[in-house]
């Protein structure tokens, strides 16, 4: 018995660290709107620079006065960053500001290892809390003890500034409603900027207070984060209690799980989100979404198909393409095959996300499955190259409307995170099933074909799969299913007063993208030989989340250029540079700077205020109605 | 209008939110052709009513029948595709769309055309939409991106895209809230010239009562969720109980319509 | 400009510099050259890597004084793998087409070694692994372009399944993290140690994620099973994690462990003060070899960087010492005869002499198995012995029943 109560205890220890980042990340976003991806990053850093203080600084109130120094110094340079840079892209689209997190955070690790060199360090014990006490025989780590009881406390110190300060109460009624309180008028400037720096200083206190049990390092950020995300959308989005619940129910279903399947822990957190969002679309504790009204000053262009000289433009662009093998090395064609995969990789999220308002988190699952499909296909049948093509992605596609039956039910960051949840549980099945995936050892030998094997005719293949896929997205983006996919995204309301079954629109969708994804996967696998569950892993959902949202979520194909920057440079920069992730990063933020609605939206406006006279379109402008037909 | 068919019967229809009656038996029927008013103070159901009757809220009790045919509690795209128009108190519209396509949306879906993948929506029964565009009176902005329209216009969108479907009965919730007195006029002889025209039955809420009185064959008065009178205007503007209600604002109406019919 | 812009030119700078470096790293080569195509996880590992990488600069240094390879100066191509098999093969393609190398070497993931391995069978390209652990490199998925310098796991496994089947414990438990490698090393271990006393029972295990290991209540679960013994093959952060809720919750209180890799400096190190007495390891103990071979290292490794050596600079060191041997001794740079060179080919290491086997393309190299200490606040191995490879290699019947055949 005494054992079990001690796990319960363990169980809440672990609970109270996770609970304290995740409030600060439901702060952040709650009042915001922000994914604030780098909220790991500065959990790092909180953890490094507690490690310095805590290094220079004596005794008991050395120690402790250097966990709060580092939350408060890394606070200011959240500060810093929210005055900068996210300021400058609040009315941005939507997530284009996890677009700037994301990028901070590649700088920031490679910056910790440039400041505190590659070694993992050992932080200090906390004074007096380096043993533990005896409960009926078993440990119970004094600082675990700590932990136990700053959870609550914090919990509670939250909940008095929330209901009990002028501040608190504005807050909250920001999270519920922005606009009110804008109205109200509150500087809703620093209203942010102090929410970002709470949400930082609660992030950075968790990464100091893990000093004495953990070694610091420069994986601790993306260690932490994608957790915290799914303890925030388990909670509920925006509720403090319910972080703290969630917390609590993954640290204790993981501590107890471990006991009957030790490899669960693995899975553990996605599982229970997944049964959670489909058994309770809001979380815990979390309130149905109001329906999210206009963000003010988004201007709204209307899409409308290329003109004649784009569409000159495009058919140039594909011949030069096409010419490639008369000008540049094998090695250039390798880098445009794996260029042109990634673009239709990106078009086919872009098409869910900009078309069908659905932004996925866990896109590569269907990118995955569509490797392991050829992989299945031309190891186990050995079936030639060609078929295993065209059947491979239909992995993806059953993918996709399995997981995606589910996941339109949702809508929101919700949306979002089941999609990454069902995306976690397809890689852990390729990671955990050896027999049939060959585990994280991959599969291996699945090579292209004699006549596409040399790299020209491969970059062909490719760049032709990869035309045909933009060319027909694009055609559906027209198509009447394209504009009632797109009506269901402008408003759920009409749609369906129009008789437009929403889900089973948006289902569709997502099939079909989810098929797209595995027909990108499907090539990838040749292009590379072997297959990995690496291709169903979160990072490459985000890396095409975040190459969507460099070409821009409000245009129609402004993924193709996202995909090509953001791949050519991220090749380009880990092969010639040491600190590739801190350049490609500072770059990403250059661009969210410079491009505030993507690189394809920002061209676009220009091209609309005819200060690009070739690529002038026939839109009329409030005056020209009548003149243009 | 006796010899109308009935269009759309409402029998017993009842709601309510946690103990509180929002609507409570409330029954009556509007006949093709027939423009019938639905009224009351701010909180009386009317809007319920209205969310019950295209499916956008299930009734606790009570049916819905339209052409004899039961569609009590079945969604709003079902409800839409056997003939019902909808426009919303606040509109609701495609704001990415230009105001031509956001009416060849609801063309596509009246088409079952939804699943197409290959056609080329801006080309899509261009005529039609514009046509109905016209009819309506925003022909001229066909092309302008949805959200850039006047309050107005939208509402007058939202006509057009409820017309798309030839529909038989029109829902209109407050058609003419945020227009100016001179628009308010002009949408509502133009509806009204639908109606007889095509022989739709139109059921309207509406806060302005010279709208009401002018343009209504019928009006239905709702308080606290049951209906207190039913009849044409005359009889309504006489009735004892609504003039209890409507105090201030029935005498300020007289006074108007006295000076309106001298003019 | 407002203050606030100082962030973002500070991109900027990064940036431009980022660049400047590139272009500069791009200069032409010149042809009296033998260029080595080397890819390892340096921005996803850089506490393996950084001292990965100072060995192997040391060997080239060394290779280049002694005049170079039969005349030719010997030059490396070194690439990022981001830690993802799928950028490793593009840096493989990139070395092999762009770059023209005679070979290609290094990589640390598993996963990444044997891709890298499919690679080179596939463009028939020599290929000399570093430190990738996994059996299947030169077993299940070996081929015939593929060698590899360091103990297998199964050679590890066997050197620690020794030492373990002397000690009297009989109740064992492990702790791995879940993926190939932890997996391989559990089972090997136990197929090993089960032979040699069949009398011991496997009373739990752990399988905590790779880098996130909750150590808490997996250092609990493991002492609910009561276990004589644990084995461990937890490494990195994950081990420091493991071991200070073991100390704390006096999880290793008169039991005895082995664990994997723990007594090499790399994951030795961060412990200090905390690492645990009386642990048997495999490790590197740098300041305890007294080999002539080890002295001369040492000294040229602490007179180049001023830092001491870890097990990643050995290896480094090792894999181009071994490349240039091969590369002399086949005196081309055509994979077949690469290969022929290969096989069999004996030659220095700072542990003695090393062979590469001709059956499975596995080097000879060793490791040390000791005990770790604390002394001076720090973690050390004492008592090491060195273990040689050759004595620990897969029987040859076994390797021609696991290896495809070519």
């Amino acid at each position: 018995m005494s054992f079990y109560i001690v796990q319960f205890l363990t169980g809440l220890a672990s609970a109270a660290s996770l609970f304290l980042v995740a409030s600060g990340l439901s702060i952040i976003f709650g009042v915001t709107r922000i994914v604030n991806f780098a909220h790991g990053a500065f959990y790092m850093l909180g953890a490094y620079v507690a490690f310095t203080l805590t290094e220079r600084l004596s005794g008991t109130l050395g120690f402790w006065g250097g966990i709060v120094g580092a939350a408060l110094i890394v606070a200011l340079i959240g500060v810093i960053v929210e005055m900068v840079l996210l300021r400058r892209i609040y009315r941005s689209p939507e997530l284009f500001q996890l677009l700037a997190t994301f990028g901070l955070t590649l700088m920031v690790e490679d910056l910790v290892v440039l400041i505190w060199g590659p070694d993992d360090l050992l932080g200090r014990r906390a004074p007096g809390l380096r043993g533990a006490i005896d409960f009926f025989g078993q440990a119970v780590p004094t600082y675990d003890i700590l932990l136990i009881v700053l959870g609550p406390v914090v919990l509670g110190l939250l909940w008095l500034l929330f209901r009990r300060t002028r501040w608190g109460v504005l807050v909250r009624a920001a999270t519920q409603d922005r606009d009110m309180v804008a109205a109200l008028g509150v500087n809703q400037k620093w209203l942010f900027t102090s929410v970002f720096a709470l949400g930082v200083f609660l992030a950075a206190l968790g990464g100091a207070l893990q000093i004495p049990r953990d070694a610091v390092n420069h994986t601790m950020d993306l260690r932490i984060i994608v957790d915290v995300f799914v303890v925030v959308v388990i909670g509920g989005l925006g509720s403090i209690t319910g972080a703290f619940v969630a917390a609590v129910l993954v640290s204790e279903l993981n501590a107890f799980g471990i006991l009957i399947f030790p490899k669960i822990s693995i899975i553990l957190v996605f599982l229970v989100m997944a049964v959670v969002l489909v058994v309770r679309p809001w979380g815990l504790f979390g309130k149905p979404e109001a329906a999210a009204r206009q963000t003010p000053g988004l201007s709204v262009r209307p899409w409308r198909p290329l003109s004649s000289n784009e569409r000159l433009a495009f058919i140039g662009a594909l011949i030069i393409a096409a010419a490639l093998p008369l000008l540049g090395s094998n090695y250039a064609l390798i880098v445009g095959a794996e260029i042109a995969i990634f673009v239709i990789f990106a078009a086919s999220l872009h098409f869910l996300m900009s078309v069908g308002g659905l932004a996925s988190f866990g896109h590569a699952a269907y990118f995955g499955l569509g490797t392991y499909g050829v992989a299945f296909l031309a190891k186990f049948l050995g079936l030639p190259m060609i078929v295993c093509l065209l059947i491979g992605p239909l992995l993806g596609l059953l993918g996709a409307m399995l997981f995606g039956w589910f996941a339109v039910q949702l809508s929101g960051v919700y949306f979002a995170m089941l999609t990454l949840a069902f995306a976690q549980i397809v890689w852990s099945i390729a990671f955990q099933w050896v027999e049939v995936t060959g585990g994280d050892n991959g599969i291996l030998g699945v090579w292209p074909a004699a006549f596409v094997a040399t790299p020209a005719r491969f970059y062909w293949l490719a760049l032709f799969v990869t035309a045909l896929s933009v060319i027909v997205l694009r055609v559906l983006v027209f198509s009447p299913f394209g504009y009632s996919l797109r009506a269901t995204r402008d408003s759920a309301l009409r749609s369906e007063a129009i008789g437009l079954n929403s889900k089973r629109i948006q289902w569709t969708a997502f099939v079909i993208a989810g098929t797209f994804a595995g027909i990108a996967g499907a090539l990838f696998a040749y292009l590379k030989g072997s297959v990995f569950p690496d291709n169903a892993g979160i990072a490459l959902s985000v890396d095409s989340l975040v190459m969507v949202l460099l070409g821009g979520v409000e245009t129609v194909s402004g993924a193709v250029i996202g995909a090509i920057v953001y791949k050519a440079l991220s090749i380009w920069l880990v092969s010639y540079t040491e600190l590739s992730k801190l350049v490609l990063g500072g770059m990403i933020v250059l661009i969210v700077v410079a491009f505030p609605k993507g690189i394809a939206g920002t061209f676009g406006n220009l091209v609309d205020s005819g200060r690009l006279p070739f690529f002038k379109r026939a839109l009329p402008r409030a005056s020209q109605a009548e003149g243009a037909e | 209008m006796s010899v109308a068919p009935t269009l759309l019967a409402v029998e017993d229809l009842t709601k309510s939110y946690g103990g509180v009656h929002a609507v409570r038996g409330v029954s009556f029927s509007v006949a093709a052709g027939e423009i019938v008013a639905l009224i009351g103070p701010n909180g009386a159901g009317k809007s319920t009513c209205f969310d019950m009757l295209n499916g956008q809220k299930t009734p606790d009790r009570g049916r819905v029948r339209l052409l004899g045919e039961d569609i009590t509690g079945r969604p709003p795209r079902a409800v839409w595709r056997l003939g019902v128009g909808r426009t919303f108190q606040i509109t609701a519209t495609f704001p990415t769309m230009t105001v031509r396509e956001n009416v060849q949306v609801a063309l596509v879906s009246y088409a079952n055309k939804i699943f197409n993948v290959w056609r080329s929506t801006p080309d899509f029964e261009r005529g039609e939409a514009d046509r109905l565009l016209e009819l309506v009176g925003v022909g001229g902005y066909a092309e302008r991106p949805c959200g850039e329209l006047a309050y107005g216009d939208l509402k007058r969108l939202e006509l057009a895209i409820a017309l798309a479907n030839h529909p038989r009965l029109l829902l209109m919730d407050e058609p003419t809230a945020g227009m100016a007195p001179r628009e308010r006029i002009e949408l509502m002889r133009l509806t009204a010239r639908i109606a007889r025209e095509q022989s739709i039955g139109v059921l309207f809420t509406e806060h302005d009562m010279d709208v009401v009185f002018e343009h209504a064959n019928r009006i239905l008065v709702l308080n606290r969720g049951t209906l207190i009178a039913e009849g044409s205007p005359d009889d309504v503007r006489r009735d004892p109980q609504v003039r209890a209600i409507y105090l201030g604002e029935g005498l300020v109406y007289d006074a108007r319509h006295r000076e309106g019919a001298g003019a | 400009m407002r203050p606030g812009n100082l962030l973002l030119s500070g991109c900027l700078a990064v940036v431009m510099a980022g660049m400047a470096a590139a272009v500069t790293n791009t200069a032409a080569m010149a042809q009296s050259e033998i260029k080595i195509g080397e890819i390892n996880s340096y921005s996803a590992l850089p506490s393996f890597t950084e001292p990965y990488r100072k060995g192997w600069q040391l060997a080239v240094e060394e290779v280049n004084a002694a005049g170079g390879i039969n005349g030719k100066k010997l030059v490396v191509i070194s690439k990022d793998d981001n830690g993802k098999p799928a950028d490793a093969v593009t840096a493989a393609n990139e070395l092999v087409s762009s770059d023209g190398v005679a070979m290609i070497s290094g990589t640390f993931f598993s996963n990444i070694g044997l891709a890298v391995s499919d690679f080179a069978k596939q463009k028939k390209v020599f290929f000399l692994a570093g430190e990738p652990l996994t059996d299947a490199v030169t077993m299940s998925k070996g081929n015939r372009y593929t060698f590899r310098l360091r103990p297998s796991n199964y050679m590890q496994a066997a050197m620690l399944a020794d030492e373990a089947a002397k000690l009297p414990a009989k109740r064992w438990a492990t702790v791995a993290p879940n993926y190939e490698y932890g997996q391989s090393a559990v089972a090997v271990f136990k197929e090993l140690l089960t032979k040699k006393r069949p009398d011991i029972q496997w009373v739990g295990e752990q399988w905590p994620p790779q880098g996130k290991i909750d150590a808490g209540p997996v250092v609990q679960a493991l002492a609910a099973a009561n276990p004589e013994a644990i084995l461990n093959v937890e490494f990195g952060p994950d081990l420091v994690k493991f071991v200070r809720e073991g100390n704390t919750r006096g999880l290793f209180k008169g039991k005895s462990v082995v664990s994997f890799l723990t007594g090499e400096p790399e994951y030795l190190d961060p412990l200090k003060d905390e690492t645990p007495a009386g642990w048997i390891v495999t490790g590197y103990p740098w300041y305890d070899i007294k080999t002539p071979e080890h002295e001369k290292f040492l000294k040229a490794y602490q007179a180049k960087f001023n830092d001491y050596p870890r097990l990643g600079s050995v290896v480094g060191y090792e894999l181009i010492k071994s490349a240039a041997a091969i590369l002399a001794k086949a005196n081309s740079t055509d994979t077949d005869k690469l290969i022929a060179a290969a096989e069999g080919i004996k030659l220095g290491s700072p542990f003695g002499e090393i062979t590469f086997r001709k059956s499975d393309h596995q080097a000879t190299l060793g490791a040390f198995v000791g005990k770790t200490a604390v002394k001076d606040g720090k973690g050390v191995m004492v008592d090491s012995v060195y273990r040689d490879g050759a004595n620990f290699l897969p029987s040859e019947a076994d390797v021609e029943k696991a290896r495809p055949k070519d």
